[in-house]
């Protein structure tokens, strides 16, 4: 197959970037996305050029590295998938792809395709964990956690913190990703005991780190490679008001 | 874990705004079926007199007459509001995507709210300007066909006057629309904002906004036309 491809190229965080335009021939269907970038980085270096810089890390879907916004929609124009997950095979022959960094102001960008994230780890720092004081490991089924809780928070923890959610937000807003995290740990007995502080420290936290509100547009949801459901944001919302009057 | 300092206050945090957000929302949802139901009385078609006598009762009744203070307390604080949530989220992407399908993930309606408040903001001047204005602050609006005095009307007589300009009609027409999908995303909206998310009622109340955004709107919207055309005299 043959791709006319439009990539952001940018130095690092103070140059300006521009798309720039390559031609990439004898590309195979069965090729990931990745996979692609690797050939065409290859023709690169062999030119002499400089690659193309991007994220990747797991190439299996669990990591949540590869961020890139194709073709205007962030992991590209699937459903449920990662850049890492996405074939060549779901493109045209000849198409044209449009290939750019995920963009919000609190995801500088580092270089090309490269954002920071760290955003979101400040945001887990202050609050995505349980206190625990190390002693004996405790009984199986010592605390009862009811199947229903357990699968919700079984969903809302298999969030991999890719931050398409807000690559696809037009406010920005890390809404889906936050209250996932909030939800895995509210919703079990472990988490209840520092549920109010975390949910404060947290939504304070995303707001400090310049993430826009939610509209309910429902644009993240709609791009999660994992399907948070946006019930999650309902709760951080309910668990939010609760702990800021009580 | 650090304890509750050092956090913000409810209303400081975008969550607290979007609260009040879906708070006065919801509140001026209630007000539309009030204002709805009595601008409905106009079609029974008795010339006014049922309409005349609700539009009366909205003007003397002291509870009503609070409520309007609050109602316009309600809708300068989801104005202020919108604003400074909107003016605030147009500064989180600086750089814009080069290429961006916003429709593959979201409804426009839900995108475009603040375009779709301005609108209805600005036909809620000049809506203003038109009955509460007269009706208030001057004595031109007397209160039934029996008891006017020389130079006034009732407030139906004035409504029909006013319907006869057609871009009028038109007007009130479009701003209906822009209700309608102001509350085809803004109904559901406000449940999930303030936390209201259940698997079994969140069904039901998208279906219930769903339908509400599109009734309200089109009674209203029925009531200039049905003036203008004389269905209703
Ligand atoms: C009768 C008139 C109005 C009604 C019934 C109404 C109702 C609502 C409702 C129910 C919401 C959803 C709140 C939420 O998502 O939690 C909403 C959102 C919104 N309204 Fe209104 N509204 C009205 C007038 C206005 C006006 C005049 C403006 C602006 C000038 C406005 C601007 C907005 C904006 C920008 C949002 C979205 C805020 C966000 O989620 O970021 N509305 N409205
Ligand atoms: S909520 Fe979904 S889109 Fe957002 S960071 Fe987690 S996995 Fe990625
Ligand atoms: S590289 Fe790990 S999820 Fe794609």
């Amino acid at each position: 197959m043959k791709f006319n491809l439009k990539i952001w190229r940018q130095k690092n965080a103070q140059a300006a970037g521009k798309m720039v335009d390559y031609t990439i021939e004898n590309i195979n269907a069965d090729m990931s996305f990745l996979e692609m970038m690797d050939v065409l980085n290859e023709q690169l270096i062999r030119k002499g050029d400089e690659p193309v810089a991007f994220d990747h890390d797991c190439r299996e879907g669990i990591c949540g590295m590869c961020s890139m916004h194709i073709n205007g929609r962030p992991h590209g124009p699937l459903r449920g998938t990662t850049t890492c997950q996405l074939y060549m095979r779901n493109f045209t022959d000849g198409e044209t792809i449009f290939i750019e960094p995920f963009r919000a102001n609190s995801f500088p960008i580092i270089r090309d395709l490269v954002v920071d994230r760290s955003a979101f780890d400040r945001i887990m720092q202050v609050g995505g964990f349980v206190s625990v004081n190390t002693g004996q490991v405790q009984d199986a089924n010592n605390i009862p956690v009811n199947k229903a809780d357990a699968d919700l928070a079984m969903d809302a923890a298999s969030c991999i913190g890719c931050g398409a959610c807000v690559a696809a937000c037009k406010n920005a807003s890390a809404s889906l990703f936050v209250s996932a995290k909030i939800s895995q740990y509210a919703l079990l007995p472990q988490g209840r005991i520092e549920a109010q502080e975390r949910v404060l420290a947290m939504v304070n936290q995303m707001d400090e780190e310049g993430f826009g509100s939610c509209t309910n547009t429902g644009a993240c949801e709609a791009e999660c490679p994992k399907g948070i459901s946006l019930t999650n944001i309902a709760r951080m919302n309910r668990e939010y008001y609760v702990a800021s009057i009580s | 874990m650090n304890k509750k300092s050092g956090t913000k206050s409810l209303f400081s945090t975008l969550i607290g705004k979007k609260m009040l957000m879906g708070l006065t929302g919801l509140f001026l949802i209630t007000f539309l079926v009030v204002h709805c139901g009595i601008n409905a009385l106009i079609f029974f078609n008795d010339g006014g007199e049922l309409f005349n006598k609700g539009a009366e009762f909205m003007g003397t009744n002291l509870l009503i007459r609070t409520m309007e203070i609050v109602l316009f307390l309600g809708i300068i604080a989801h104005i202020v509001d919108a604003l400074l949530l909107t003016l605030s989220n147009n500064k989180t992407r600086i750089v814009k995507y080069a290429h961006q399908k916003p429709n593959a993930n979201s409804k426009w309606y839900s995108r475009w709210m603040g375009l779709l408040g301005t609108l209805i903001l600005m036909f809620l001047i000049i809506h203003l300007k038109h009955f509460w204005v007269i009706s208030r602050f001057t004595d031109h609006i007397a209160h039934s066909e029996l008891d006017k005095l020389p130079g006034q009307e009732t407030m139906f007589a004035e409504m029909k006057e006013i319907f006869e300009n057609p871009m009028v009609v038109l007007l009130y027409v479009a701003a209906m629309v822009s209700l309608a999908y102001h509350l085809m995303h803004g109904f559901q909206s406000a449940f999930q904002t303030m936390g209201w998310n259940h698997p079994k009622y969140t069904p039901a109340i998208k279906k219930i906004g769903f339908w509400f955004s599109i009734i309200i709107p089109f009674v209203f919207a029925l009531m200039p036309i049905a003036l203008h055309l004389g269905i209703i005299k």
